[in-house]
């Protein structure tokens, strides 16, 4: 088969930023990354010749490791008091101050944390993976699809929540009766061959759950699935249960979004495995930065760079005391700040470059982590992990993966908010009022929340005086007319990160990183020749 | 009553109680996935308050983000309405998800409040023709 530029633009347009499947589920099409070779190995570094990485998040981080161990000498400046970038874990006794001045102290019991940013990494995430095991980082499953979570619509059935399990069964039980009448009627205009309808026929009723004569109905076949109402064991009975109706099914799936953005637990980007790393995700660039002893120089401001033709150089302010001006410069420079703050620094670079940065927007993400007493969403429900979606404006819960089925108090994500109206609603709140809102609606679905809540986190990304949004919006018309530009080395002076990577997750972040080290070595030692 | 005066009767009750029930005390965080207020003030606070500040004045981290109060920058109608429906920068567009009335109300309410004194104000009809032309026509 050979696929023209035309049905690669198609499927650009179909997984491209802009389109439903979350902050980073999108894969940027048109962006090419090569795939992961395994750990780096780059000979014939020049003896001094010196590298600048901006920003330590995974891509900064990954650039000044892989810079290090190649033998250049490497010095990173983040703005920030902490490593990590987005990757990034509150805590107990954490203070968080966001853009417009409100301060939060994290509250949250020894144990607890959040991960405002990212939480989940896939198992085709190759890079990260593998420098989770080389640095010992431990990682447990991340759950994403639970038959347990709910399906909430204030419109369907009274409000009255109902189980994943329920809603997912009867909407595939209903579709393989229509597909199976359909069959026995001739109504496909696809025809098929005999001997596969010999094969499709017993393959939609097991799928579905239909009976000996293919309908979905109330019964042993259906329960299969869904799970009876009752056992007894005293007159050995079973009473199957009711199915809900194909209409509540619909409507329920339209307006908590069962199978649109990221809710589809059939997207690539969110099938299992996913993995999360045991105790928060700043495992991960703690663990890199364990091994960058003297390398890292935090509350760095960088404000401005200049180039000529062998050094950049960086003029930073030391946030510890404002107002100061300092100066680092070196060879070549990696930077890796978002492109939401690169297009307000002054930097001495081309047009081209200048406009791929002006060119990319930002998105904005919401996350309200809320602590309560107990793990009530366990111990009453049976939920451990996963998601409840509804049509309230927190739109998703989501229950932890680490610490199941332990004592509380325990943290769940009141709110997860991508894109979309409220995100943005919630982000002009103040951080009270987003946990006072999310503990609101969310008693909606969990009653539990009146007693039980303690205290709360909410992180808004648009708010976050780091990364000022979630992170960048390319479009395949955006990647046709700037991505090569953003990407090639301007003078001595080169990007990487998420900004500028093939899709948007860490993995994306660190692949840049790599295959921005990499191309700057070459074009080093190719010069020294 | 006659029969047409008791169907417009009943029609306008029906109405009466559908705007009753559709109607939410508060626009902003009402509906999951539009933005549903009208008024330049609600959609001031469900939108841009959350980079520009309740205050209008802004905000400064590693970037920022310009203040709206007392901006000359808004001295024409028409440039903060460009900006509204195209983005700017790191700013979403946010085109396709207001209409040019919200957008109107929206670039009004700014410019007559935040220390800044503009009468003259901008038109939905004014705000459709800055909208990015697709296929020769207007957008919507
Ligand atoms: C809400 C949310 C959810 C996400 N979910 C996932 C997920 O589940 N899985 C996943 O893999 N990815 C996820 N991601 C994406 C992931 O976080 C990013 O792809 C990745 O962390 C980006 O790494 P980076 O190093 O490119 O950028 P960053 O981590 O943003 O690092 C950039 C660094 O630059 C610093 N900086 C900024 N300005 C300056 C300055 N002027 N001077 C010096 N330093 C500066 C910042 O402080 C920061 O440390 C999510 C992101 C968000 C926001």
């Amino acid at each position: 088969m050979t696929i023209r530029r035309r049905d690669l633009l198609a499927l650009a347009g179909l997984l491209g930023a802009g389109s439903v499947l979350g902050p980073t589920g999108a894969v940027r099409a048109g962006m090419t990354t090569p795939p992961y070779r395994g750990p780096m190995k780059l000979d014939g570094a020049p003896k001094k010749t010196s590298v600048l990485v901006l920003g330590a998040g995974l891509a900064g981080l990954t650039a000044a490791y892989e810079l290090r161990n190649a033998g250049y000498q490497v010095q990173l400046l983040e703005y920030n008091n902490r490593i990590g970038g987005r990757s990034w874990t509150l805590r107990g006794g954490d203070v968080y101050t966001e853009l417009g001045g409100e301060k939060q102290i994290c509250e949250f019991a020894p144990g607890v944390y959040m991960n405002p940013g990212p939480w989940r990494i896939s198992h085709t995430h190759k890079a990260i993976l593998d420098y989770c095991k080389r640095f010992g980082v431990a990682l447990e499953p991340f759950v994403q699809l639970n038959y347990a979570g709910y399906v909430h619509s204030r419109n369907v059935l009274g409000g009255k929540p109902q189980r994943y399990a329920h809603v997912a069964a009867d909407f595939q039980g209903y579709l393989a009766e229509m597909m199976t009448a359909a069959l026995s009627k001739g109504g496909l205009d696809q025809p098929l061959a005999p001997e596969h309808l010999a094969l499709l026929k017993p393959m939609l009723a097991s799928w579905g759950g239909l009976d000996g004569s293919g309908r979905y109905v109330t019964g042993a076949s259906s329960s299969r699935l869904r799970g009876p109402e009752s056992i007894s064991f005293e007159d050995a009975s079973i009473t199957y249960s009711q199915l809900l109706k194909f209409a509540d099914v619909l409507q329920l799936g339209e307006d908590a979004a069962m199978w649109r953005g990221a809710n589809h637990p059939g997207l690539a980007s969110f099938q299992t495995t996913l993995f999360q790393p045991v105790g928060g995700m700043d495992m991960i660039p703690k663990a890199f930065a364990s091994r960058l002893p003297g390398v890292i120089r935090t509350n760095a401001r960088v404000l401005s760079m200049t180039q000529d033709e062998s050094r950049v150089t960086v003029t930073y302010e030391d946030v510890s005391r404002p107002g100061s001006s300092l100066q680092a410069s070196a060879n070549w420079c990696i930077c890796t700040i978002p492109l939401s703050i690169l297009g307000q620094l002054e930097l001495r670079i081309g047009a081209p470059m200048k406009a791929a940065i002006d060119a990319i927007s930002y998105s904005s993400e919401t996350k309200i982590g809320l602590q309560f007493r107990r793990r009530f969403w366990e111990e009453d429900e049976g939920i451990f992990g996963g998601f409840s979606i509804t049509d309230l404006p927190i739109r998703q819960i989501f229950y932890p993966s680490g610490g199941l089925n332990t004592p509380g108090p325990g943290l769940l994500y009141g709110a997860v908010l991508h894109r979309g109206p409220p995100t943005y609603e919630f982000t002009g709140m103040t951080p009270a009022e987003r946990v006072r809102r999310a503990v609101e609606y969310g008693a909606q679905i969990h009653p539990q929340y009146h007693k039980e809540f303690q205290n709360g986190m909410a992180v808004a990304w648009h708010r976050n005086p780091y990364t000022m949004g979630c992170n960048a919006q390319w479009t395949p018309d955006l990647i046709r007319k700037h991505h090569a530009n953003a990407r090639a080395i301007d003078g001595r002076f080169v990007l990487a990160g998420e900004g500028v990577s093939g899709h948007g997750w860490q993995d994306g972040a660190i692949m840049s990183a790599l295959e921005v080290v990499e191309r700057l070595h070459r074009r080093i030692v190719a010069a020294v020749r | 009553m006659s029969r047409a005066a008791w169907v417009a009767a009943i029609a306008a009750l029906a109405a009466q109680i559908a705007g009753a029930e559709e109607a939410p005390a508060d626009p902003v965080l009402a509906h999951p996935s539009k933005f549903i207020a009208r008024n330049g003030g609600d959609l001031y606070r469900a939108i841009c308050q959350g980079c520009h500040m309740a205050d209008a004045k802004g905000a400064r981290g590693a970037a920022a983000y310009p203040a709206l109060a007392s901006n000359p920058n808004l001295q024409s109608p028409l440039y903060p309405a460009v900006i509204v429906v195209n983005g700017l920068k790191a700013m979403p567009a946010f085109g396709d998800v207001l209409d040019d009335e919200q957008i109107a109300a929206v670039v009004n309410y700014v410019r007559g409040n935040f220390g800044n004194r503009y009468t003259d104000t901008v038109s939905a009809a004014e705000v459709n023709a800055v909208r990015p032309a697709t296929d020769g026509e207007q957008s919507r």
